[in-house]
């Protein structure tokens, strides 16, 4: 069914810390690693020695943000699906593949029911979805559907591949609709934001924007020019040379 | 977008498809035997032969028959459902009129219909999607139903309807593309938005996230031949409408009534054509690019 759920009981989802983030792209590779060897078809690539191109679930952009006064900022930016509460890629799909879990609000496609028609990534504003040109059906994150439910695995493993890779710690994972979950409480002390909020899509996944760079660079001060004029025997040569 | 063929193939010929089924339901032209078999066959071949290019775009169609399912919340699904209805009922009428010389005025009145219900429903198709500014307008579905209609009496031989008609459709044609240019704007869809980084600054796409190109590159961030597009808008509405227009006011003669026909048939895969090219989805922001 693809109406969407009025409510659901938890709201999985993940947390982007936009300021933590060194862009190394190993979510990227562990997101691929895990969701071609597990559940659904794997994350073909076409071309890989020639001109590559394939299907990934997540995607690191990197920006750079030029404030009013002070220097340019790079910022490196983790996209993947936000399992939004107002998914317009499940409402367009016409098989029926498209669904939002009640239960937990994973956004998932039933690759059995896919017809690969592509409405569902036209419809997504984040480019969340790619068709895989292999299997011929739509690919999107699952939140690790294989592992968080996993209990064959360790516990400490039993999160998104792509949190579990993080090594700055930027990804978190957790329930949304719990107001005393770690996710819950790093939106709410970090101001997280909504991407696109005006696409109406109500996304799960949140971004902490990047903090403000003048209250964590320490060195700052110590490394201010001590003296604009020369003086002494400096301002003496300073002289000397402009007269030659 | 990416003006793939299939696409344009299918919104153009089922559209004029379901336009001539349209009038045929009305009893425009009243038509039985061997002339009722052309009319309905060549509606049904070019609704059919559209609906079937559609499939073309499908990567997976052997669960194509799995998209009548979702009516309820899918405009795509609601198409599928529409279209078989309405080739159902044209068919019935179809047989009355060709073998039983009988014309059910009701059951024609339900085949009109739901053949522009179904011309409806394709262009919610395109016209639902805010992820698309362009097309998610009320002007969308105004298009696609007058285009149908112009094209409709065209083939249906209502020349004294067609020539208003097919002038009405080359200005809703017009308007909605002046419209549609301002959407993107107005959508306020930005990098800024998109990233959530405008608070702090001006974002400006540093590094893409990958070298070479990607599904959503291909599919929905293609720029190619958008600087023609002023020329090819008066081209499209020239051949859609004036030129048929022309034709009509003439002197009546088989070989300009197939001069009309095709000029509005290419003139209108001209607009479908410029439909998707021009088309920016939101995404492309993220690559710096629409």
């Amino acid at each position: 069914m693809t109406a969407l759920p009025a409510t659901t009981t938890r709201q999985l989802g993940l947390v982007i810390d936009l300021d933590t983030c060194v862009g190394c792209q190993a979510c990227v590779i562990a997101c691929k690693g895990w969701n071609t060897e597990n559940y659904g078809a794997p994350l073909s690539d076409q071309d890989p020695y020639g001109t590559p191109s394939g299907t990934f679930l997540n995607r690191v952009h990197s920006y750079e943000v030029q404030p009013e006064t002070g220097s340019a900022q790079l910022v490196h930016f983790p996209k993947s699906c936000l399992h939004c509460e107002d998914a317009p890629c499940v409402t367009v799909c016409p098989t029926g593949a498209s669904y939002k879990r009640v239960e937990d609000g994973i956004v998932l496609v039933n690759e059995t029911d896919c017809m690969g028609c592509g409405l569902c990534a036209w419809a997504c504003p984040y480019g969340a979805r790619e068709l895989d040109l292999a299997a011929g059906v739509m690919k999107k994150c699952t939140l690790c559907v294989d592992r968080i439910y996993n209990d064959n695995l360790p516990e400490e493993d039993r999160e998104p591949a792509c949190v579990r890779t993080c090594p700055a710690g930027a990804r978190h994972f957790g329930d949304f609709a719990d107001p005393d979950s770690h996710v819950s409480r790093l939106t709410k002390e970090r101001d997280g934001m909504d991407l696109m909020p005006e696409q109406g899509t109500k996304p799960v996944n949140k971004y902490l924007p990047p903090r403000p760079r003048d209250q964590i660079d320490v060195l700052a001060p110590l490394l201010n020019p001590v003296a604009e004029e020369p003086t002494g025997f400096l301002r003496w040569l300073d002289k000397a040379l402009e007269r030659l | 977008m990416h003006p793939a063929p299939s696409v344009i193939l299918f919104t153009t010929l089922s559209g004029l498809g379901f336009g001539l089924l349209a009038f045929l339901g009305l009893g425009m032209p009243d038509v039985t035997g061997g002339s009722a078999l052309a009319f309905y066959g060549i509606g049904f071949a070019l609704a059919v032969g559209g609906l079937v290019a559609s499939t073309f775009h499908l990567a997976n169609p052997k669960n194509a028959i799995k998209a009548f399912r979702e009516w309820r919340t899918s405009w795509l699904s609601r198409e599928g459902v529409a279209a078989v209805l309405t080739l159902t009922v044209a068919g019935l009428c179809a047989v009355g009129a060709a073998f039983f010389d009988t014309r059910l005025a009701p059951l024609g009145w339900l085949s009109t219909a739901l053949a522009l219900f179904t011309v409806h429903c394709t262009a919610m198709i395109y016209a639902q999607l805010k992820t698309v500014p362009r097309w998610h307008q009320i002007w969308t579905p105004v298009h696609f139903l007058t285009t149908a209609i112009a094209g409709g009496a065209l083939l249906a031989g209502q020349v004294s309807l067609a020539m208003p008609l097919l002038l009405l459709a080359g200005g809703v044609q017009w308007v909605t593309w002046v419209q549609g240019d301002k959407r993107f704007a107005a959508a306020g869809t930005t990098l800024e938005t998109a990233t959530g980084l405008g608070a702090i600054g001006t974002p400006r796409p540093f590094e893409p996230p990958h070298t070479g190109s990607n599904y959503l590159l291909r599919e929905m961030v293609h720029v190619v031949g958008r600087k023609h597009s002023q020329k090819l808008r008066l081209i499209a509405v020239a051949l859609m409408s004036v030129v048929p227009v022309i034709c009509l006011l003439l002197p009546f003669n088989h070989l300009l009534a197939a001069l009309a026909v095709l000029a509005h048939l290419l003139g209108v895969l001209v607009a479908r054509w410029l439909f998707f090219a021009q088309a920016e989805h939101v995404v492309g922001l993220y690559y710096g690019g629409r």
